[in-house]
């Protein structure tokens, strides 16, 4: 875990007592509603449909216990007793109150967070893959590589005020489990055959509106340069992204205009100019940051094999567990979509729980995945039926991962000012009527957004929903076909929508029609879309 | 058409409904301002304690006001998928 050094503390300690002046000032009409809203945004506090909400950075989703445990804190104190984790592995608040802010925010200080960036225009916080430093899958862990773009985006003066916000994703894995081709960059620890790591660019991807896959615009860029060439990246944007219609101002629709080639060409142009600059740090900064994020001492000896004489948690294990580059050790994720509940919602008292067990048997480290769940990511084997039994009485035991009930949900109608229609309900009801027969159906990433801006990622989803407004009605659309991995695609709309209870049907309808086609059990459903394509499912849904 | 005002407290983010010659948490005190809302409008405005002012059109039903949008109605009662925060004016039903 990185560790703030006085810099950082410094930064975020003035930010509190910067935002706490400006708080007093407000409630005290000494500055006007227009002028402080962008001052509370740049702190991460919306105002939404029945309050304010509240959005925690959480870089790169990684945590410590006593982190997940101030965030149980805030939501007892602050809030009502409950958090949301969001797809950017970010955690938001629902019921928060301005008045109540400048303590909370200094509540986050003590234990090294804060909530901004994750608001307006600029750089966000930086996600990763939640398996980092643990996947046997991973080249190198990318933390250290999203810390310093932390860093250096952090209040970054020329970057505060870009065309649109900035989302950035950083793993080290061939497997994607960061989404990097649906972000504004993505990067990729690559190795070459001289064993060196370097990154791999990818510019120009994300959801909303305008769905796009990103483009690689350098196959291989030396890390010792990384910074500098991201700088140019944003100099480029920053110059030429379209601040007249909002609609066009992401990076995707600039590099789309340019065309990829000539995109890159610019950067590289613009690159010549700022890497004489020395904004890249010398190795030994890089050093010192990834010398935060070395693995826990693990136990040599752990052993590999463990009972699963319990059915129960056989399954758990074989569902919810992944294997770790460490033998004896796996990479647990703790389910938040327990079929009925919330996705993403954690009680305050779950919270508690987890920062428990990550404290007695997980390295002192939680990771929050996109995909609304928690992840611990260095536990013995030999202790998963301990770290079961009690998930299992604090109702987090559920062996859903990437099944049909393990629904991405952004907040929707219930809660975002933005959203045209509800996503969690329609998440709740199919979670519930797919549970029974989700370990037959396999892999089945299913997506639900509220709106256009596809915070609940439909267009990645196996299968998407997306809810619009229909002459003031809520009406939700079908697609089939994303994924959001690293044979990333964008879902594609099938046909007219349906009301609430119409959409749970249709895709009970693509599902049974899928069952019908599937090559065999272990074709994904998202393999038999990409066989068959749409049509037959247009014909079971629409007739 | 009825038309009611609303918008959330500064200090809270509480949702508030013009009752006459204050504010209610409750929908069912709300008192229609139909042709005078942009003159209540201009007045609280400036005075900048409310947030997101906005007139919203609603329909007169035997339960009470029943807003013609699902935002106002979700804004009016509170989430559907948590009921025990609905206020006791309205249930989740109401939406």
């Amino acid at each position: 875990m990185y560790r703030y050094d006085e810099y950082d503390q410094a930064i975020v300690d003035a930010r509190v007592a910067e935002f706490r002046e400006q708080v007093e000032r407000r409630l005290k009409n000494e500055i006007s509603e227009e002028a402080f809203k962008p001052l509370r945004l740049m702190n991460g506090l919306y105002l939404q449909l029945h309050a304010y909400m509240l959005r925690v950075a959480i870089p790169y989703g990684t945590l410590d216990s006593r982190q997940l445990r101030m965030l149980a804190h805030i939501a007892r104190r602050y809030d009502r007793g409950y958090g949301h984790f969001t797809t950017r592995q970010n955690i938001q608040y629902n019921w928060m109150k301005l008045e109540e802010m400048p303590d909370l925010l200094a509540d986050l200080a003590s234990v090294e967070m804060h909530a901004f960036q994750t608001s307006g225009n600029c750089i966000r916080n930086i996600s990763s893959d939640q398996f980092a430093a643990a996947a046997a899958d991973e080249i190198a862990d990318p933390r250290p590589y999203a810390e310093l773009l932390r860093q250096w985006s952090t209040l970054h003066p020329e970057f505060s005020f870009l065309p649109r916000k900035f989302k950035i994703a950083v793993t080290g894995s061939k497997i994607d489990r960061a989404a990097i081709k649906l972000h504004d960059i993505g990067l990729e620890l690559v190795q070459n055959e001289a064993g060196e790591i370097g990154l791999k660019v990818l510019v120009g991807g994300g959801m909303g509106r305008t769905p796009m896959l990103a483009h690689v615009i350098r196959e291989w860029l030396p890390v010792a340069d990384y910074l500098s060439y991201m700088e140019a990246i944003l100099r480029v944007y920053n110059r030429h992204g379209r601040r007249d219609n909002i609609y066009k101002a992401r990076i995707k629709i600039l590099v789309n205009d340019l065309g990829a080639a000539e995109f890159a060409r610019q950067v590289e142009e613009e690159w010549a100019l700022v890497k004489p600059l020395g904004l890249d740090p010398p190795p030994s900064e890089l050093a010192r940051i990834a010398a935060h994020f070395a693995p826990p001492v693990l136990d040599a000896n752990a052993p590999v094999a463990i009972d699963l004489s319990n059915a129960e948690f056989a399954n758990w294990v074989t569902v919810n567990t992944h294997p770790h580059k460490a033998p004896g050790y796996a990479i647990v994720t703790i389910s938040l979509k327990a079929p009925g509940e919330i996705p993403g919602d954690a009680s305050a008292d779950q919270m508690d729980i987890i920062a428990d067990l990550a404290q007695r048997y997980a390295g002192d480290e939680i990771r929050v995945t996109h995909a609304q769940n928690l992840v611990l990511p260095y536990v013995r084997r030999a202790d998963l039926f301990d770290i079961w039994q009690v998930l299992k009485a604090a109702g987090l035991a559920t062996a859903n991962l990437d099944r049909a009930s393990d629904i991405i949900s952004c907040p929707g109608l219930d809660y975002c000012t933005l959203a045209n229609a509800r996503s969690i309900p329609i998440a709740q009801k199919l979670a519930v009527k797919l549970a029974p027969q989700e370990a037959d159906l396999g892999e089945l990433k299913i997506k639900v957004s509220g709106c256009i801006n596809g915070c609940g990622h439909h267009h990645a989803g196996h299968i998407g929903i997306l809810g619009v407004d229909r002459k003031g009605e809520e009406n939700y659309q079908l697609l089939l076909g994303g994924s959001g991995a690293e044979d990333a695609t964008l879902a594609k709309i099938l046909g007219p929508g349906f009301d609430e209870n119409g959409i749970v049907t249709a895709v009970e309808k693509v599902i049974d029609r899928y069952k019908t086609l599937r090559a065999g059990p272990a074709e994904r459903f998202l393999d038999t879309y990409r066989r068959v394509g749409a049509e037959p499912f247009k014909e079971a849904v629409y007739g | 058409m009825p038309r009611l005002l609303t918008g959330n407290r500064l200090e809270t983010g509480d949702v508030l409904w013009w009752a006459g010659s204050d504010w209610s948490l409750h929908l069912k005190d709300a008192v229609a301002v139909d042709d005078d809302g942009e003159a209540l409008l201009a007045r609280l405005l400036p005075e900048e304690r409310i947030n997101d002012l906005t007139l919203i059109d609603v329909d007169a039903t035997p339960d009470g006001w029943r807003p013609r949008s699902t935002r106002e109605r979700v804004r009016a009662v509170g989430p559907s998928v948590r009921p025990d925060f609905a206020l006791p004016s309205l249930p989740v039903e109401a939406i």
